[in-house]
């Protein structure tokens, strides 16, 4: 059974072939996002929906578990982790949540700035995944009739 | 350990005694150290004759009843608890009677209170000793905040909280007498005053040593303290002052006495003594007259020595013959010797009877009040007549305890076995007792204490001195008649007993008490059912006639709509609004629940091509992906609920929900068109897109204002969606019934459904899943 009824071929090898496209698509946005349409928050979004996607499809999950993480994980995670780079700010002497810039010569990918707003906001990105994944998990999984 | 901690009272009592000299001459010993500097609150302490006297007595009755513990309770775990507790409450105790500032001594007083509640909350495995710590703690907190009020108010109409400055030159007017009922409150409940006494003999479930300390020599003399500062300076104030105090002192003098003639357990019965010599000493203070004061100070120096060794005595022969029912206690007098002789010394004392301590201060009381003329009559008598009783329930307590009593068949009740107590239980109350005795025969070394206790009440007090023997005067013959009346009522009293017992039964405070802690109880259980009634409609109608009834009429008296709003900026805009209104309108007319969730995802999404079309491509993502979750999350609720809405009310209250709907959309909208045109200062857009890059690192200006310039909003509101996503979790948890099939699915990190909802609390989300949202 799935949520909508029964399984369906064609939603399962649909939801497959797009599945990591849009997982990676999220991951895209959240690193565009300090410069282009995107950010923590939208990134997060659209990695929730492949998540919802696979979840639509086969609610159990191949391993048994409707989704690949615990979400309440990820919301600590997320949480701590902006927190952390908030304060780190502060400890190295500057304002709470002030953002500081370096950029980096990686191989093969050129100059590549990074600010400690992409640490913050992918504890965004961690935060929105981890409270989608907290529906899923307890709006989704419940069973017919045990209300 | 308890004798270690023994040593702090001692060594405050060693250094009092270092600086006594000049005290007792009328110079006090001041210290000032900044506590709160911005409101004015400075720990400032000040030392003065009755200060002195006070802490002669906290730290005197403290070392001794360190000792006394030390003695008391065999070896156990918790004994060190019990030695910080009372070390603690002794340090707040001190800090009360010696700061010189209200707000401190509110502090102070309030830590006693906290450190009682503890102590006689010590035995906190027994159910009855929680309920009388817990009685003791609400009664003299509740009079504690009153006192707070009052000393605002004082402090405010006086203009300092300087104690001493205050006594010095007293405020007048209105507030004064408000603040003046409102610190007798405290006071009252404090010291055990009528009608709030029966906290106290509940108090009697602590152990005993704390009994001595707290409930004779120390805490609910802090009320009595209290009255006695006052009183020379409110009572030509305020003029109900002397009758009010006067008249409750007097009344719990008699309340007590009466009460503790019924007693059968020789602890209950000194509680009752207690609560009746606190009214004394309020009656004596309260009235403010410079030679009651006088008195009122010498019977605080005796009360506490007589009381604090009665309560010790008892403590022993309770550990010896393990009852203190005085119906079972015989032939003690033989058994208990040294007991019983200074049980029947501070009996003496207390009963009045020379050469004590007791007697001097009362016959200083009875000599006062003559000298009063008409005014001090009735207090003189309600006074001789409680001294009656005092004299009544020592015998009583005398006689119960130690006495030989005759036996069911007119033989003699066979002796109490007792276990014989060590002699370092027994120094303490020798100690306290030589005090009594050497004070009485020789009260001039009193003197010098309590005539700078008294001058520094009340300067007026001159040229007054304790003495033993007044020569044959009227005060002796009421001292020998009060005598007389309580020996005869101890001798009858079988009689009493019947007269008592015929009695109209009044409620006891306790029942009251009890009454009123239920009481409100069921009125939070009332206010809870009809604020909370579970039911989300109701929930919503009331969120949004508030929404209409604050904010929609402050934007009926504002500016109004602008009146040259464009139509349409161009064609899409048109196209798009008129789809989304027409989604809006099926979603309110669906009658599948499915259907009204896919019509409002319309709506969303149609709003989301409005921000395309105005170059907001961000919003529109994020507009575009909140629609898509929130329709999959509908649908997951969706499942669980009936397919089509429930038919709904009809008549009245239908149309109550069209108007209310109709009104929020009406003000929803006008809001956000005037809103729009009401900005007055200049946006701050143009900045923010100036700093985005330079300041932020990143070209795209949401972005950098979500996670640089205003991260602190954004990590709130992550914050804010991991809670949500939590209580969310717990809700829909704890509507599932355990052992069902819900519960294997369950995720092993949230919260247990057991920790959020208890089952006899209406929760929210049975009402969402089980009811009718919407509809």
């Amino acid at each position: 059974m799935t949520l909508l009824g029964e399984r369906s071929l064609l939603l399962d090898v649909g939801i497959r072939a797009v599945f990591h496209t849009v997982l990676l698509f999220g991951v895209f946005l959240l690193f565009a996002g300090h410069n282009a349409p995107g950010g923590g928050f939208i990134g997060g979004l659209v990695t929730s929906a492949a998540f919802v996607l696979r979840f639509v499809a086969d609610p159990e999950g191949r391993s048994g578990r409707p989704l690949p993480f615990h979400p309440t994980t990820l919301l600590g995670g997320g949480i701590a982790l902006a927190v952390l780079t908030g304060t780190a700010s502060w400890l190295f002497g500057g304002e709470l949540l002030e953002s500081g810039k370096v950029t980096l010569h990686p191989p093969l990918l050129g100059a590549v700035k990074v600010t400690s707003a992409l640490p913050f906001d992918i504890g965004v990105y961690l935060v929105v995944i981890g409270l989608v994944g907290t529906f899923l998990t307890t709006l989704g999984t419940e069973q017919e009739g045990t209300t | 350990m308890l004798l270690l901690c023994a040593l702090a009272p001692a060594a405050t009592v060693a250094w009092a005694a270092a600086r006594a000299g000049g005290v007792l001459n009328g110079h006090p010993v001041t210290e000032v150290r900044p506590w709160v500097g911005d409101l004015g609150v400075e720990l400032s302490f000040r030392l003065d004759g009755f200060a002195l006297l006070m802490l002669a007595l906290v730290s005197g009755v403290g070392v001794a009843v360190f000792v006394y513990a030390w003695r008391y309770f065999a070896p156990r775990p918790d004994l060190g608890r019990f030695a910080g507790l009372l070390t603690a409450f002794a340090g707040a105790m001190l800090g009360i009677v010696l700061t010189d500032n209200l707000l401190v001594l509110y502090v102070c007083w309030e830590l006693t209170s906290v450190t009682s509640y503890l102590l006689i909350g010590f035995e906190d495995t027994k159910p009855a000793s929680r309920a009388a710590a817990l009685q003791a703690l609400l009664v003299t907190g509740a009079g504690g905040l009153a006192m707070l009020g009052g000393f605002v108010l004082l402090g405010q109409a006086a203009g300092t909280y300087t104690f001493s400055e205050i006594l010095a030159s007293p405020p007048s007017g209105g507030t004064v007498g408000i603040a003046a009922a409102l610190v007798l409150a405290g006071a009252f409940t404090k010291s055990a005053q009528v009608p709030f006494q029966s906290w106290l003999p509940g108090a009697m479930a602590a152990p005993t040593p704390v009994s001595a300390y707290l409930h004779s020599a120390t805490m609910v003399k802090a009320g009595v303290y209290l009255i006695a500062r006052f009183a020379p300076a409110l009572a030509p104030v305020v003029v109900w002052w002397r009758p009010v105090v006067v008249g409750v002192g007097v009344v719990t003098m008699l309340v007590g006495g009466l009460a503790a003639l019924r007693q059968h357990d020789v602890k209950l019965l000194l509680a009752h003594g207690t609560v009746s010599q606190l009214g004394f000493l309020v009656a004596l203070f309260g009235a403010g007259w410079e030679e009651a004061t006088f008195a009122a100070a010498a019977l605080m120096l005796a009360h506490g020595l007589f009381k604090a060794t009665l309560f010790m005595t008892v403590g022993i022969v309770d550990h010896a013959a393990h009852t203190r029912d005085l119906r079972q206690l015989s032939g003690l007098h033989v058994t208990l010797r040294p007991v019983a002789v200074v049980a029947v010394i501070a009996t003496a004392s207390m009963a009045g009877l020379p050469p004590f301590l007791g007697f001097v201060a009362k016959e200083a009381g009875l000599e006062a009040l003559l000298h009063e003329g008409s005014r001090g009559l009735l207090v003189l008598g309600g006074i001789v007549v409680g001294s009656a009783l005092t004299v009544a329930y020592g015998a009583r307590y005398v006689w119960g305890t130690f006495a030989t009593k005759p036996g069911p068949a007119g033989a003699p009740m066979p002796s109490t076995p007792v276990d014989q107590p060590g002699p370092a239980f027994l120094a303490p109350v020798v100690a306290l007792t030589v005090g009594t005795v050497v004070l009485g025969a020789l009260p001039v070394l009193a003197d010098p204490l309590v005539g700078a206790a008294a001058t520094s009440l009340d300067p007026r007090v001159e040229g007054v001195h304790l003495q033993l023997w007044h020569g044959v005067s009227v005060a002796l013959g009421l001292s020998a008649l009060a005598i007389v009346v309580g020996t005869a009522l101890f001798l009858r009293r079988e009689v009493v007993a019947r007269l008592q017992a015929r009695l109209p039964a009044t409620p006891s405070g306790t029942e009251v008490y009890h009454s009123i802690l239920t009481g409100t109880l069921h009125l939070a259980d009332r206010v809870t059912a009809v604020v909370q009634s579970g039911s989300l409609p109701r929930y919503l109608q009331v969120t949004l006639v508030t929404l209409l009834a604050l904010p929609g009429v402050a934007l009926l008296r504002g500016p109004g709509i602008p009146t040259d709003l464009p139509f349409a900026e161009n064609p899409l805009q048109l196209a798009v609004g008129v789809l989304v209104v027409g989604a809006a309108v099926a979603a309110a007319r669906a009658r599948r629940r499915f259907a009204a969730v896919l019509c409002l995802g319309g709506v969303g999404y149609g709003v989301a091509v409005l921000f395309v079309v105005q170059g907001a491509p961000d919003l529109a993502l994020t507009q575009l992906l909140v629609e898509t979750l929130a329709v999959v999350v509908f649908v997951l609720v969706l499942r669980h609920l009936p397919e089509r809405f429930s038919e709904g009310s009809r008549g009245l209250s239908r149309v109550s929900r069209v108007v209310i709907s109709a009104g929020v959309g009406v003000f929803v909208a006008s809001f956000a068109v005037i809103a729009g045109e009401a900005r007055r200062g200049s946006p701050v857009s143009g900045e923010l897109l100036e700093r985005a890059l330079p300041d932020g690192g990143g070209r795209n200006v949401v972005n950098v204002i979500l996670v640089d310039f205003r991260a602190l909003d954004t990590l709130g509101e992550i914050t804010v969606l991991a809670v949500a996503a939590l209580g969310i979790a717990s809700l829909v948890l704890s509507g599932r019934s355990s052992g069902k099939a819900g519960t294997a699915a369950r995720d092993p990190d949230l919260p247990a459904p057991e920790a959020v909802g208890t089952d006899d609390r209406p929760v929210t989300v049975s009402g969402a899943t089980g009811g009718d949202p919407v509809g």
